[in-house]
C-alpha cells in the first residue's frame, strides 16, 4: 500500500533522514522504532505532507505523494497523530473530532455524517462524546487519545501513530497498545506505529523497522529484530540484559 | 428562552423609527451608525478568527470610490457599479490574501501587509486627484430633478436611506450568524490556533482564509458604497485609507470582536463619541485654548490601548461574559 524509496530530509547541513527505503503491506502494523532524534517523526512529517522531502519518493497505492500538501494527503486516506498532542483548545473535544471527520473526508461527508463519525472515533478511543466536553479536562493520556480520535475521524486507510505511549503509565500503555490492535481489526486499516521504546510495541506489531541517526539499520519480525546485534548495539546501548529481556518477552 | 421574538420586536421598533417623527438629525446619526455597523460586522467576520486586517479602509474606499467613479465617468448605475466595486474589492482581497496565506504571513505581519494596502489605496486616490478629487473629496453627480432617483440610488429623503441601511445591517448580522453556524467557523478557529494541525486533519488552510477574507472585503466595500450613496460625498478621510482602517479596528475592539452585536455596539460608542466631541468642540476650544481638531482620533487611540489591556472582549463581549458567568454561579 505504501512504498518509500530513498527518503531524505536535511535541516541545513544536518541530515535527519538519510536515504530510507521501506514498504508497508495493506492491513499490517509496522513498528518504527529508534532512539530520540533518530528521525522517526521527520519520516512521519514527510509521509503526511507536513514537510517536503529533499529527495526520495513516497508512493501511496500507486500515487506519488512526496511533497503533496498535507490536507490533500489527509484526503487520500492518511491520518496522523502528533507526538506532542496538538488539539484545538478553543474547540470542544467533540468539535475537534467533528472538524477532522468533516474536512478529512475531502468533502465526501455531510455535517450530520461528520458528527456521527466523530462520535464513533471518540467512542473507539474511549473519550466522552458529550458535545460540551472541554479539551482542558483532558490529561496527558486523554490528549493522546484525542490525537488518535482526530486521526481516526478523518477516515484513514493508513494511520500514522507517533509515540502514542509517551507519558503513559504501564497499564495505560498496555491499554493503548491493545486499542491500536483492535482499531486495526475493526476498521481494517494499515498502521505505522512510532515509538522510541520497544516495550509493548513489540508485542503488537507485525513487523518492525529500526532507525538510527536517520538511517534504517534493521527490519523484520519483532523477535528477530530484538536479537539483532546491530540493534542491540546502537539502540539498546551496551545493556545486553535489557535486550535479552525484550527478546524473551516478544520471543 | 428564545431570542427570536425579542429580536423581531426590536426590528419592528427600528423599522418604525422614521415614521414616528424622529428628528432628521437623529435619523442621520442612526443611518451613519447602521452603515458603519455593517462595515464593522464585515471586518469582524474575519477579525474574530485572528485575521487582523488593517486594510479594510482600502476595501471600503474601493466600494465608495468605485461606485462614484463608475457613475460619473462611465454613467454606470450604482445597481451595477456597486456589485462591480464589490467584486473589485474581492479581487484585491484575493490578490493580497493569496500570497499572505500561501507563505504563512500571519499575525503582526499580516496586519502590516494589509496596512500597506490601505496606504496604497489612500495614496492612489490622492495621486489621481484629477479624477478622484484627491484629499478634497469627490461627489457622485446628482440625478433627476428633485434628487430622488431609484436609477441613481439617490434619496434625499432620509427615511428611505434609513430603511436601506437598516436592511443592510440586518443582512450583515445574518451573514455573521451564518458564518458562525458554518463548518468553516470550526476550520477558521482551528486555523487561528494551529495551521499545521488543521491541515493534518484535511482543512484547506489557504482556501478557508481566502474565503473569509474575500467575504469580509466584499461586505466592507458594500458599506463604502452605501456611505457614498448616502452622503453623496466621499473623501480619503471619511471612507478610505489608514485612518478608516484603524477606526474600524478600534470600533470593533471596543464593541466586541467575538460577538454578533459587538461591532454594532462599537459603532454606537464611536459615533456618539465623535458627535459629542464635534458638537462641543467650541467649548473644548475655550477650555484648552486651541481648537482640538482630530481629538476624537486621539481619544480613540488612547481608548484602544486601554480596551486591549483591560477589556479585550470589548464592551458587549464583557457584559455577555459576565452575564454568562453570573448565570452559571
Ligand atoms: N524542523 C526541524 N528543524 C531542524 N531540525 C529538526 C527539525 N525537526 C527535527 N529536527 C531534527 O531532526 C532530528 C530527528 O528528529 P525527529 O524526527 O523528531 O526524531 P525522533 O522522532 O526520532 O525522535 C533531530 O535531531 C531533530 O533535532
Ligand atoms: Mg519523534
Amino acid at each position: 500500500m505504501l512504498t518509500v524509496k530513498g527518503l531524505t530530509k536535511r535541516f541545513g547541513g544536518f541530515t535527519a533522514v538519510n536515504n530510507v527505503d521501506f514498504e508497508v503491506e495493506r492491513g499490517e502494523i509496522l513498528g518504527l522504532i529508534g532512539p530520540n532524534g533518530s528521525g522517526k517523526s521527520t519520516i512521519f512529517n514527510m509521509l503526511s505532507g507536513n514537510l517536503p522531502p529533499n529527495a526520495g519518493s513516497v508512493n501511496l497505492n500507486g500515487l506519488e505523494i512526496a511533497g503533496v500538501p498535507s490536507h490533500r494527503i489527509c484526503g487520500m486516506g492518511v491520518g496522523r497523530t502528533f507526538q506532542i498532542p496538538r488539539p484545538i483548545r478553543r474547540l470542544t473535544i467533540f468539535e475537534n473530532a467533528m472538524l477532522a471527520a468533516y474536512y478529512g473526508s475531502a468533502g465526501e461527508v455531510t455535517r450530520a455524517e461528520a458528527e456521527k463519525n466523530a462520535e464513533r472515533s471518540l467512542e473507539m478511543v474511549g473519550l466522552p462524546t458529550a458535545r460540551d466536553a472541554d479539551v482542558a479536562t483532558l490529561g496527558a493520556a486523554g490528549l493522546k487519545k484525542l490525537e488518535l480520535a482526530k486521526a481516526l475521524a478523518t477516515g484513514p486507510s493508513l494511520l500514522l501513530c507517533d509515540e502514542s505511549l509517551g507519558g503513559l503509565d504501564e497499564t495505560e500503555m498496555d491499554q493503548a497498545a491493545d486499542m491500536l490492535k483492535d482499531i486495526r481489526t475493526e476498521l481494517n486499516i494499515t498502521i505505522i506505529w512510532v515509538e522510541h521504546i520497544m516495550g509493548v510495541l513489540m508485542r503488537v506489531v507485525d513487523r518492525v523497522m529500526v532507525l538510527d541517526h536517520g538511517e534504517k539499520i534493521a527490519e523484520g519480525l519483532p523477535a528477530d529484530v530484538a536479537r539483532d546485534p546491530k540493534v542491540i548495539e546502537v539502540y539498546l546501548g551496551t545493556d545486553e540484559s535489557a535486550a535479552e529481556a525484550t527478546a524473551e518477552r516478544v520471543g | 428562552m428564545s431570542r427570536l421574538p425579542l429580536m423581531l420586536i426590536g426590528l419592528a421598533g427600528l423599522i418604525a423609527v422614521p415614521f414616528i417623527g424622529v428628528p432628521p438629525y437623529w435619523l442621520h446619526i442612526m443611518i451613519i451608525i447602521l452603515i458603519w455597523s455593517f462595515a464593522y460586522t464585515g471586518w469582524s467576520v474575519m477579525g474574530r478568527f485572528g485575521l487582523v486586517s488593517l486594510g479594510h479602509g482600502a476595501f471600503m474606499g474601493i466600494g465608495a470610490y468605485g461606485t462614484a467613479l463608475l457613475w460619473n465617468h462611465a454613467g454606470l448605475t450604482p445597481w451595477v457599479g456597486i456589485p462591480v466595486s464589490m467584486l473589485l474589492a474581492g479581487a484585491f482581497a484575493l490578490l493580497i490574501g493569496y500570497p499572505c496565506f500561501k507563505y504563512k504571513i500571519v499575525g503582526h505581519y499580516f496586519a502590516l501587509v494589509t496596512l500597506a494596502l490601505s496606504v496604497i489605496v489612500g495614496q492612489v486616490i490622492i495621486a489621481t486627484r484629477k479624477h478622484t478629487g484627491g484629499s478634497l473629496g469627490y461627489t457622485p453627480e446628482p440625478h433627476g430633478g428633485d434628487g430622488f432617483s431609484i436609477y441613481a440610488l439617490q434619496f434625499p429623503e432620509k427615511a428611505h436611506f434609513y430603511l436601506i441601511a437598516l436592511a443592510a445591517w440586518v443582512v450583515g448580522l445574518v451573514i455573521w450568524r451564518m458564518v458562525d453556524k458554518s463548518m468553516s467557523r470550526y476550520a477558521l478557529e482551528a486555523i487561528s490556533e494551529d495551521e499545521d494541525a488543521s491541515a493534518a486533519v484535511g482543512v484547506q488552510v489557504t482556501r478557508e482564509k481566502l474565503k473569509i477574507t474575500m467575504l469580509s472585503a466584499v461586505m466592507t466595500a458594500f458599506a463604502g458604497a452605501m456611505y457614498c450613496q448616502y452622503q453623496l460625498f466621499v473623501s480619503p478621510d471619511t471612507v478610505a485609507g489608514v485612518g478608516i482602517s484603524l477606526q474600524i479596528v478600534f470600533a470593533v475592539v471596543a464593541g466586541g470582536i467575538y460577538t454578533q452585536f459587538g461591532p454594532t455596539v462599537g459603532a454606537i460608542i464611536t459615533i456618539i463619541l465623535a458627535e459629542v466631541l464635534r458638537i462641543n468642540i467650541g467649548e473644548l476650544e475655550g477650555l484648552l485654548g486651541f481648537r482640538p481638531f482630530g481629538l476624537d482620533n486621539t481619544i480613540y487611540g488612547i481608548m484602544l490601548v486601554l480596551f486591549i489591556i483591560f477589556l479585550p472582549r470589548g464592551v458587549l463581549g464583557s457584559i455577555q461574559a459576565r452575564m454568562k458567568g453570573g448565570a452559571k454561579a
